[in-house]
């Protein structure tokens, strides 16, 4: 039981990575696949602010009377990781708006029918 | 003075360059200062390989912070090897580009070609460069981003849903590689390659550090297109302007074979992947389905990029072979395929793109009666598809000679036999498209209109790189020795490396 109590941040990651993963495979809307992908990678940008946290210790701002801190690198990366996620959401989205105006339409059922996609 | 900047210029100096091409704002412009601005990064990438061939490794701590707490460029002689490849495919596909896009992509927008074009380069050079687990991630999906819009660039539709499926799995593909990073930083508490290598050591056989490289090889190998994670990339490379396939073609999966070698060689250490994990059988007999499905799904393929695009797929199965041989011969011979392969996948796709500029087509009906009406680019074809097949005196012959002298030097005969089974399946498919273009009269498509032979511009790029396949092909002494170096360099003991500057 303690495994699970314990470690419940943990799960949530997994859970949410499992979700998210599911969507981007079964989903049949263009759309849908970039939640499911933005899914995804958030559950990682949770499981490195996870990594970060020391027990007992205070947000890495120096302050007196304090002399545990939480570790502010995992912080700082995803900062960085959540940069490329946007990117990433941005180019994705750019591109379904594109397949819309191209295909009229961005069930992925409903155009791979019109053309010899390998 | 400026000279201990070179490790960090090849990255700087496209990324400079990308925004200012779109300032430019005109094609002619634009497309000089692209091809001065990697012509420039490949003289870099030269000196940087010569300096790295007679001292070792240049580390170089960027904004003066020292490693392990800042980001370290590290550049040792395999790194040096691939920037020098990836460096000039570029500036030669840059100098092709003017022709072939002025037809593929529309004019408006050329300078976004340009700066796309330069970012993807940025992120390619950094992946090579950097010596740091994270700042990798980050310009790995530099590099992906801007390959998703130049894939996307195109005329044809189809592009559009190729670049979205190739988004897709290319960022599954970099999470898993952000997961298993996570999980090395959460055990060994550092990013820097050099420090994780000397602290992953001690955790043998920890969980948290096996998952995290279970992680990062199947996110390496989707990057890579290893074969069953290869579906992004026929599409991909197909509905691709001719440019844009040349390049990527050349250059990024190979970039991603190079990540897969550092984790595997410089992080993990061969012997914890090979010895305790048994990755070494996975990734052996992938890459010899690889090999025989993907040379097969090539034969019977009518779209001659398509056919090229599973030949590439099947010929990354060729490098992996070498990396899964876990020998310093083998790596050698995976090193080398990388470098020939580049110029022979350079040419090949550049000959394609030169057909679509003359016939408007890429399908195999376009290239009937070709040999005639295109002399050049079809002789350039027939060289590089000859490099290819690995016929010898061409680039192609050395590196299969020394895979199969890999596989046999441990008594794999069964391996040596299959990888020349693998080259009767490329007679097949490069032969099927020479028969058209030499032996077919006109189709269709070509008969009646005037085809000409490609403009010069197109000629001169192509042609550099079927001469490359050719003294590559008879002199071997500067490929081999630097590939044969770099083999070294990563299959010392770690603890030496880190020493050695």
């Amino acid at each position: 039981m303690s495994f699970i109590v314990d470690y419940y941040n943990y799960w949530i990651v997994v859970f949410l990575m499992m979700a998210g993963f599911y969507i981007v495979i079964s989903a049949n809307n263009l759309v849908k696949k970039i939640v499911g992908l933005n899914i995804f990678q958030t559950s990682v940008f949770m499981m490195y602010i996870s990594i970060g946290k020391v027990s007992g210790g205070s947000a890495p701002i120096v302050a007196e009377g304090i002399t545990t801190y939480s570790n502010p690198l995992p912080h700082v990366l995803i900062l960085t990781a959540i940069v490329v996620g946007v990117a990433t959401t941005a180019v994705g989205l750019a591109l379904v708006v594109r397949i819309k105006r191209a295909y009229g339409t961005v069930e992925e059922n409903e155009f791979e029918d019109k053309e010899d996609l390998i | 003075m400026l000279e201990q900047h070179f490790p960090v210029l090849p990255i700087v100096l496209p990324l400079m360059a990308a925004p200012i091409c779109i300032l430019l704002g005109r094609s002619q412009l634009a497309w000089l200062f692209a091809t001065l601005i990697s012509g420039l990064s490949f003289f870099i990438s030269v000196a940087l390989l010569l300096t790295t061939l007679d001292q070792g490794v240049l580390s170089y701590a960027l904004g003066g912070w020292e490693p392990p707490w800042g980001i370290e460029m590290r550049i040792d002689v395999a790194s040096a090897l691939v920037l020098c490849v990836v460096t000039g495919i570029s500036s030669l596909v840059l100098v092709y580009a003017k022709e072939s896009i002025a037809k593929e992509i529309d004019r408006s927008q050329h300078t976004l070609f340009y700066a796309a074009h330069l970012l993807c380069l940025t992120g390619l050079s950094g992946i090579l460069s950097t010596g740091d687990a994270f700042n990798l991630f980050v310009f790995l999906e530099i590099s992906s981003l801007a390959t998703y819009t130049l894939v996307s660039l195109a005329s044809d539709k189809r592009c559009l849903t190729a670049a979205f499926r190739y988004l897709v799995m290319g960022t599954i593909g970099a999470t898993f590689i952000l997961i298993g990073v996570g999980m090395m930083y959460m055990k060994t508490g550092t990013l820097n390659m050099i420090d994780l290598a000397a602290r992953i050591a001690e955790f043998d056989g920890n969980r948290t550090v096996n998952t995290g490289l279970a992680f990062i090889l199947v996110g390496v190998s989707i990057k890579l297109a290893l074969f069953p994670l290869h579906m992004w990339l026929p599409p991909a490379y197909t509905h691709a302007p001719s440019a844009v396939s040349a390049f990527l073609a050349s250059t990024a999966t190979k970039v991603a074979v190079y990540v897969m070698v550092r984790f595997i060689f410089t992080i993990y250490g061969a012997e914890y992947v090979f010895y305790t994990m048994s990755m070494d059988i996975i990734l052996l007999v992938l890459a010899i389905v690889a090999i025989f499905k993907c040379s097969f799904m090539a034969t019977v393929q009518s779209n001659v990029k398509t056919v090229l695009a599973f030949s590439s797929v099947a010929q990354i199965g060729y490098m992996i072979l070498g990396i899964s041989l876990v020998s310093s011969a083998g790596l050698m011979a995976g090193l080398l395929h990388i470098f020939n392969h580049a110029l022979m996948k350079g040419a090949l796709f550049m000959a394609v793109g030169a057909v679509f500029l003359r016939t408007g087509s890429v399908d195999i009906k376009a290239f009937q009666g070709l040999g005639r009406q295109m002399p050049l680019t079809m002789a350039a074809f027939a060289i590089a598809g000859l490099s290819i097949i690995g016929v010898p005196l061409t680039a192609g012959f050395v590196s299969k000679w020394y895979l199969v002298t890999a596989a046999l030097e441990q008594q794999h005969w069964i391996i040596a036999f299959l990888v020349l089974i693998g080259s009767l399946f490329a007679i097949v498919y490069i032969g099927r498209i020479l028969e058209a273009a030499y032996f077919q009269k006109p189709s269709e498509i070509t008969e009646e209109k005037d085809i000409k032979e490609a403009p010069l511009l197109m000629l001169v790029p192509m042609w550099i790189l079927v001469l490359a396949n050719i003294y590559f092909g008879i002199e071997t002494s500067v490929s081999v020795s630097a590939a044969d170096a770099a083999s070294q360099w990563l299959t010392q003991p770690t603890a030496t490396m880190g020493a050695a500057q």
